[in-house]
This record gives C-alpha cells, structure tokens and sequence, in this order.
C-alpha cells in the first residue's frame, strides 16, 4: 500500500500538458502576436542605442512632418521624431502595464490559490470582496486615488492591479478546485504533503494554462488603462513620453496634422489586439490537450459533407408505388441518413407501413432501432445533419419527404400532428399555456376572434380532461405536473384538427397510473376525432392498450408486421419473443426477469445478413450470409426470418 | 419578486459604505499636504494652518469619517475645495449628460450586439467568425483614440458634427442630438461585443432545446420561433449581462467626455482630478456607485419580469 502512494507523490511537479508551448506556437494568431510583441519590447529596452533622435530632441524647421526618409513616423508640433518617442514612450507603458499586471497576478493568484484550495470562511470572504471590486467601475476609484497622490503612475498602476486581482482570484480559484478534487491530490494529501507543497508541486502546474491566459488578458486591459490615463495628463509628467501622452499630443494637431494619429493609436490598439489573441490562443491551446478532437468540424469539410447529403436526397428517383385503399399514410422503402465527417451513416433502412384511417398503429422496438427517426421523418422534422435519402411518404396523394418548407408547414399540425415525451420540456417556457394553446389556433384558424379563440383554448383543454382549464391556461409550463403538462401537449396537438397523431412514447416520463389515464385519453380522443395514432414505444403494455396493429423495428429494419392479438399469440420472429418475453408484466415471483442477451448493434455497425443473428438463439449459419427478405405469411402478416416455423412449434406467451 | 429586489438591496448598502470608506481613507493617507497641492507653495504659512484647519485635517480620522457621513445622509456631500459650489449641485448639474450618454449607447450597443448575436445564431458559419473579429476589434481600439479618429473624419474633413461642446436639449433639440451622436458611437463600439457574444450563445442554446422542434411540429412559422419564442427565451441570460454593461459605460464616460468636451460626471471627475480636488471625485465616485447600483436592481427587476421561473423565489 505504502509503495503505490510513494510511487504517485513524485519528487518534481509534473510537466504541466505535454506540448503546451509547441500547440500555442502552431497557432498563427500566436505566433505573429508573440512576434509583435517581442519587437515592442525589444525596441523599448534597446531604445536608447535603437532609436534614430533623442525623445526630446526639437526640430522646429521641421514641425509637423508627415512620414518621410528621415522621420519614418513624422514628426509633432515640436519636431520631435515619433517613431523615437514611441520606442522611448514603450519604456513608460510596458512598465506601467508590467507593474498592473504583477500586482494583480501576486495578488489574485495566491488568493486564488489559497481560497480554491483551503475553502471555508476564507474562500467566502475573498468571494464577498470580489463580488463587491467587480461592481465599482474602476476608473473612478484610479481617479480617487489620482486626485489624492497626483500624477504618480506607480501608484495607479498598483491599484489598478488591486482592482483587477478579484478577477484573477476568480478564475484561479476555479480551476483550482477543479484540480483539487482529483484523485492525486488526495493521494498526495493522504501520503503526507503539506498543504503548501501540495498547492505549489502539483497544483500550479496544472492551472499554468488558466494562468497564461489571464496575464494576457490582464495586460490587454493595463495598456488601456495606462495609456488612457496617459491621454488624460495624469500619466508621467512630460517631457518623459508614454504611448497615451502621444495620443493626446496628436490629438491637439488633429486639424493641421492628423496623420500622428495613426501611428501612436495603431501602435496601442495592435498591442492590446496582440495580448488578446495570445489569450485566446493560450486558452484554445490549453483545452486541447485534455479535449479529445470532434469529428465534427467546422468550414471546408462539414460543408462538403452536407453538399453530398444534399446530392444523394436529389438522386432520389420516382417510383410507382401501389396504395393500398383506405390508407391515410403509406410509408415505403423509407431510408433515413446522417451526414458525418466519415461519410453517411444509415438509421433507418427500407421501412415500409400504413396506417389507415382511424386506426391505431405502433411502432415498437428498443432505443437506437430508428422508430423515432422514422416519426419524426414523416414530417421533416429530422435532427441537423438527418436526411431522407430514398423511399416514399405518401399521405393525402402528395409524397412528404419531397415537400418543400412551406407545404410541410400546412401539413404540420392540421393534417399530421406530434407529441413527445417529457412534455413539459416541449412547451415555450416563457408564455402561459393559454398564450401558447391560443398561439396554435390562430395558425390553424387565422380569422379567428378574440372571443371564439379563448373558447376553444378551453374546449381544447376540456377535451384532455383537465380539471379547471380556466387555471391551467393561466399556469407557465414549470407549474405544471407531468401529467398534466402531457395532457396539454396533446391538446396542442388536436389544436389543427389533424387525421394523424404521431405520438412518440408519451408515456415513457410518467409513472403507471398516469399512463394509463394518458392511454384511456387517446383512445376516447380517436373514438370522438376519428384521427389514427401512430405510436411510438417500447413497452408492449402501452401498446396493446391502444393500438390494433403493430410493426417491430430493429437495426433500423422492420422485423415483424401484424395485428396486435396475432402477435401476442403467435409471435413470428425470435427478437418479437424475446421482447414479449422480458416485459416485466409477464414477471413470475423468485424467477429470473427473461431478457434478450446482448444490446441492439448501433447504426454503421449492423451485422452482415441478419442484424439480429449475434443475439438470436435460432440463428444458423444461413442467418449470416446474406440480407433477410420479409417473408409473407397468412393474414397478410410478415416476418424477416428464416426461421418462423421453429417458433411455431414453441408454445406461445 | 420581492425578495430578489430586497436581497439586492440589502447587498448594495455594504457595497456603497465600502466605497465610501475607500475612498475616505485613501483622502486620510496621502502622503503629501492637500494644503500644498491647493495652494500652492508660494502661500504664507498661517494661510496652509487655516486651511488644515478649516477642512478638518487635524481631527483623528474615525471622527472625520463620522462628521462626513452624518453630512453625507443629509444630502451635503462637502463642497469643491476649489470653487466652493457644493458637491452636489456640481453633480446633480452634470448628471444629466451623462445619463444621455450612457442610455444612448446603452441602446445602440444593444441593437448591433443583439442584432449581431441573432444573425450569428440563425446564419451561422461565416457570421459567426465576422463577430468574433469585430469583438476583438471593438475591444482593442482605444476609445480615446478612436473618438479622435471620428473627429478628424466627421467634425474636421467633413464638418457634420461638432468636434467638441454641447448644447441642451432646452436650448436646441436637433444641436442636443448632433452633439451626442459621436460620443455616443464611441461609447457603444467598446462594448457590443460581449452582447453579441451571448446573444448568439443563449439563442443557439435555446435553438436546440425541444419546445422549438414541438414548435415546428405544431406549424409555428420559422419566424415567429425566432423572434418570438427563442429570441425571448435567450434574452434571459443576456439581461443579466446588461448590468455589467452599464458599469463599463459609466467608466467609459470619463474619456469620451473629456475628449468632447461634455459636461458631464466623467468629464468632472478628471477635472477634478487634475485640480486634486478630492471632494468632488468622492462624490462622484459616490454618484457612479449609486448608478450602478440603481442598474443592476432595474435589471433585476427586468429578469423578474422575463423569467417566469425567476418569479417564485
């Protein structure tokens, strides 16, 4: 035991992330920043053997130049050279920006340390004065501070540092607790380190990212702040030049010569831009390290990836297609895709089905088999990056997937309508149910009065049985129950009247009486509409409450089609048994829950020939080798296995 | 409600005291003499005395503090060590304009953040790189240079407004304007980017969530779920942004009044500076203080009222 926590408090601190300098280093945006300021730098330390003229040397016959061979930046209302006062004034403001940035570092970062580390009253007490720093503006406390001290830029410069140090302190302490409750630190603790040996070995390494990040945006703002106290007069005193004191300097000749703008104020905006985008880079390169890249990028490459998406969904050719009579939906050969970075990914794969009208349909299978994908794409309402790439929806003799925006619109709602689970995350958060119930009968009834609106925003509710609709209308989404926020989802759903509600497990977030109050609903809503139900679930219960006819999905395919009663008495494909088989209802006392071994392969990994063979306990070598095909059985039933007859011969649930 | 806006006024009072006491014990410890810094070095002896005297300085600091504040509640902030005028009539003067100021760009920044951040989040892709350019530049440009940039090309190559001055709303409406304009512009340019920042990051957020694809499925036109239900759902975060932003306008009136030449607090307050006239700046500090403080519990107040969740406790 003693060997393992010896082994994990090593001797020296731990190279912070591997690579950290190298990854900033590849940025550009770094790289030119970092080179700009080091010139900035260099210049100001190397002034007095760099710069061409003296900062105070007067050349009066030569006032006011613009840029020439012997005066590159110009010269002032004096005839001094400005490109010497700028490497002579960078003394002045890399220095006032130094001492800010030192005072809030020390300042922000022990505190930051200590408070992220320590806790308790300390961590509270730093955080009330935080709070507190961070509302005054701090400029006028540096002018209180100025008008008390006069014009000493030491002075200002420390407090501008104060001032700045709670947000240092801020984001230290963040990432120090971060860090702080990681395993090694608490191996290290147990193994007897100090708290400061602990704080300085392993911790400050690995906050150094946040660290770097913070001086560089802490310098961004002290060049503001020095130079524009510098522009103010309450900088250095002249004739000692700073970066802001030639601003304000061009700014008295802005009539004669404005060109001395230009290279004072371009000169303090390019450093400030500089430390920023060192920042930024600082802080993307730091994440890096412990982010794994997404395959999804951003630019050239996902756009292509859409732009082939786009093209498969044109390639689509018309087919001919016979319509059973008396069908309302007709789904067929229904292929659903995804465009990823490593190509298209199949989800849904050559569904067909109908639903007639008035009927009562469920699409049943486990999560990840596409049923929900399969819904939602009857009214193109798949997920960013979904696309149909083939087969046909017809409904009403217009094909769905093929419809443009504003057709899909007239379809949404009044003729095929949508209910999810957890409905209370599926209403607007922000308006009443009122507001938004009588939102829906204004689209689908748009001349409709004030008066006769509100009348049907309470028949709508009265019509899901919700005990005094007059309160609920004027309840928000968050002060409903779930079942009754389900109850109010449906009622948005019958708002245009639709012939087919979709509802895609509706029951699933709510406990067993609820759900059966939620069934019984549906049930009298068809009988009293006429509307068919297309239902979407896995759990068998639900299912036969409500629906006649039943299609299981697996892997993206239908497996099994057929009337309810038929299914429950005969099932016809192995994965529809062992489905039946694991529904909890069927539980005996002391006996093992049956369950399907294994788990439903995901989309880009279906087995070869039958998606379900891995798991099958029928399966034969035949069950590999290639696609099954549905076979057709009596009553117009079909199952996609070789093997049915076995199941036959097993005596059913 | 209620207790949102008590909790944040219980929070300011402590808020305001620091300030106050900040700033008095900063005057307590200088250094030097006030006296000299008021009268120079060339005034006869009895004269620095009498002054010592007439402001207090010989009293220890705890009972200087006291009579302060005992003023201070009663409204009497001290008077301008230099001008004699009291401190609040030399601040109630000026608020004015700077109020102007700051709502003005208040306002502005607030249309082109959250117009940007809604583009952005709709659009995508390239919009979404062009805000993060504009933000780093709006950030990094000096607003006093770029307020001198906005002179040299619209009040001195092409006179259309004034290069410095003000002109009261009472003594010309369309001058009053014209005279805002520029500083304003400065003013806003700073700070649209955070808005624009957050704007697109609350309304992407609020895109994804799953009301908006019900929505979709109850035949919602795309333009009312933007503008209506996302852009209202993404305001709730933004709101909360407004108030820091309105403490970085306040301080950003200090240069852009100097620069134009505005009568304002800011303005005030580095003339005051410059003169070390401390009682002025301290109240000054006092009014922003207040400012701030009065923003931040309107904009609570406005979360209150957006956020339905927000409402009960």
């Amino acid at each position: 035991m003693t060997e393992v926590l010896v082994s994990v408090a090593p001797a020296e601190p731990v190279a912070a992330e591997p690579g950290f300098i190298r990854r900033l280093l590849r940025r550009p945006l770094a790289v030119a920043s970092l080179t700009f300021l080091n010139l900035a730098v260099l210049s100001a330390v190397f002034a007095p053997v760099l710069a061409p003229y003296s900062p105070t040397e007067l050349d009066l016959s030569n006032v006011l130049s613009g840029p020439t061979w012997a005066h590159p930046f110009g010269t002032d209302d004096l005839g001094r050279d400005v490109l010497s006062r700028i490497m002579y004034g960078g003394r002045v403001t890399l220095v006032g920006a130094a001492i800010g940035v030192t005072v809030a570092f020390a300042v922000g970062v022990s505190a930051g340390l200590v408070a992220g580390y320590v806790d308790g009253w300390f961590d509270n007490a730093v955080n009330r004065v935080a709070d507190m720093a961070l509302a005054i503006p701090h400029i006028i406390i540096l002018l209180v501070v100025l008008s008390v001290f006069g014009r000493n830029e030491k002075i200002a410069m420390v407090t501008f540092g104060l001032l700045v140090s709670p947000t240092a302190m801020r984001i230290i302490r963040g990432s120090t607790l971060a860090v702080r409750h990681e395993l090694f630190v608490d191996a290290a603790r147990v193994s007897g380190l100090t708290t400061r040996q602990i704080i300085v070995r392993h911790i400050v390494p690995r906050v150094s990212g946040a660290v770097i990040v913070l001086v560089s945006l802490i310098s961004a703002s002290a060049v503001l702040v020095e130079t524009g106290l510098g522009f103010l007069g309450l900088g250095v005193p002249p004739p000692t030049p700073s970066w802001g004191e030639l601003v304000a300097v061009a700014s008295t000749q802005v009539h004669t010569q404005p060109w001395l703008l230009v290279p004072s104020g371009l000169l303090v905006a390019v450093s400030v831009l500089s430390f920023g985008l060192l920042g930024d880079a600082a802080r993307d390169a730091s994440t890096e390290g412990w982010q794994a890249r997404t395959p999804q990028g951003r630019g050239p490459r996902r756009r292509a990836v859409v732009e082939s998406a786009e093209a498969a969904v044109a390639e689509r050719a018309e087919a001919e297609i016979q319509v059973p009579t008396g069908s309302l939906l007709s789904v067929r050969d229904l292929i659903v895709e995804f465009a990823t970075p490593a190509g298209p990914v199949r989800v849904v794969d050559g569904v067909s089905f109908d639903v007639r009208r008035g009927d009562a349909l469920a699409l049943v299978g486990e999560s990840g088999c596409g049923k929900s994908i399969t819904a939602r794409a009857l009214i193109g309402l798949l997920p960013p990056g979904g696309y149909v790439a083939g087969g046909s929806c017809l409904f009403g003799g217009r094909d769905t997937v093929r419809l443009e925006a504003h057709a899909l619109r007239k379809i949404r709602g009044s003729e095929i309508a949508l209910v999810s689970q957890n409905a209370i995350a599926c209403l607007d958060p922000v308006f009443t149910v009122r507001s938004q119930l009588g939102e829906l009968v204004r689209i689908h009834e748009p001349r409709i009065s004030r008066v006769a609106e509100t009348a049907r925003v309470r028949e709508l509710l009265e019509m899901v049985h919700l005990p005094d609709p007059g309160a609920v209308a004027r309840r928000y989404p968050h002060e409903l129950s779930g079942g009754m926020a389900q109850r109010v989802a449906i009622a948005a759903a019958l708002a245009g009247r639709p012939q087919l509600l979709i509802a895609d497990e509706p029951t699933t977030a709510l406990d067993v009486t609820l759900q059966a109050e939620i069934l019984d609903l549906l049930c009298e809503l068809q009988e009293r509409t006429g509307m068919a139900i297309l239902m979407i679930s896995h759990d068998w219960g639900v299912v036969a409450d409500l629906c006649r006819h039943a299609i299981v999905m697996y892997a993206g395919q239908v497996l099994e089609a057929a009337d309810i009663e038929a299914i429950f008495e005969q099932p016809l494909h192995p994965y529809t048994a062992g489905l039946l088989l694991s529904n909890p209802q069927l539980g005996r006392p002391r006996q093992r829950l049956s369950a399907i071994p294994g788990a439903i392969p995901p989309p880009g990994r279906w087995p070869h020939g039958c998606r379900f063979h891995p798991r099958c306990s029928y399966a034969t070598l035949e069950c590999q080798l290639g696609p099954i095909p549905l076979l057709e059985h009596e009553q117009s039933r079909v199952a996609r296995c070789i093997h049915s007859d076995q199941l036959r011969a097993k005596v059913s649930v | 409600m209620l207790r949102l806006v008590l909790r944040r006024i219980a929070w300011s009072v402590p808020l305001v005291f620091a300030v106050s006491v900040l700033t008095f014990v900063l005057l307590a410890v200088t250094p030097g003499d006030p006296t000299r810094a008021i009268l120079g070095e060339e005034a006869p002896p009895e004269a620095y005395v009498q002054l010592r005297d007439r402001l207090g300085l010989n009293d220890p600091i705890y009972v200087r503090y006291w009579d302060w504040l005992r003023d201070a509640i009663h409204g009497d902030l001290g008077s301008s060590l230099f001008t004699a005028q009291p401190v609040t009539s030399a601040i109630a003067t000026r608020i004015p304009v700077t109020i102007a100021l700051v709502l003005g760009a208040m306002l502005l920044s607030t249309m082109i953040g959250v117009g940007l951040g809604v583009l952005a989040a709709i659009r995508g892709g390239v919009s979404g790189r062009v805000i993060d350019v504009l933000s780093l530049a709006g950030t990094a440009i000096p607003n006093y240079w770029l307020a001198l940039v906005l002179v040299a090309v619209f009040a001195v190559r092409w006179p259309i407004f004034p290069a410095t001055g003000y002109t009261t709303f009472a003594q010309s409406p369309t001058e009053w304007l014209r005279s805002l304009v520029l500083p304003i512009i400065v003013l806003a340019v700073g700070g649209f980017a955070l808005l624009a920042k957050q704007t697109r990051d609350a309304m992407l957020d609020a895109l994804s969530r799953d009301y908006v694809m019900t929505l979709r499925a109850n035949a919602v036109s795309e333009r009312s779920i933007i503008f209506k239900h996302v852009l209202r759902n993404a305001s709730i975060p933004v709101v909360t942004v407004l108030g820091l932003k309105f403490a970085q306008l306040l301080s950003g009136t200090v240069i852009v009044e100097s620069v134009f030449v505005l009568p304002g607090l800011g303005g005030l307050a580095v003339d005051a500076t410059q003169r070390h006239d401390v009682a002025i700046v301290q109240g000054v500090a006092l009014c922003f203080t207040f400012l701030v403080v009065g923003a931040n519990l309107l904009v609570d107040l406005a979360y209150g009222w957006l956020d339905p969740k927000a409402r009960v406790g």
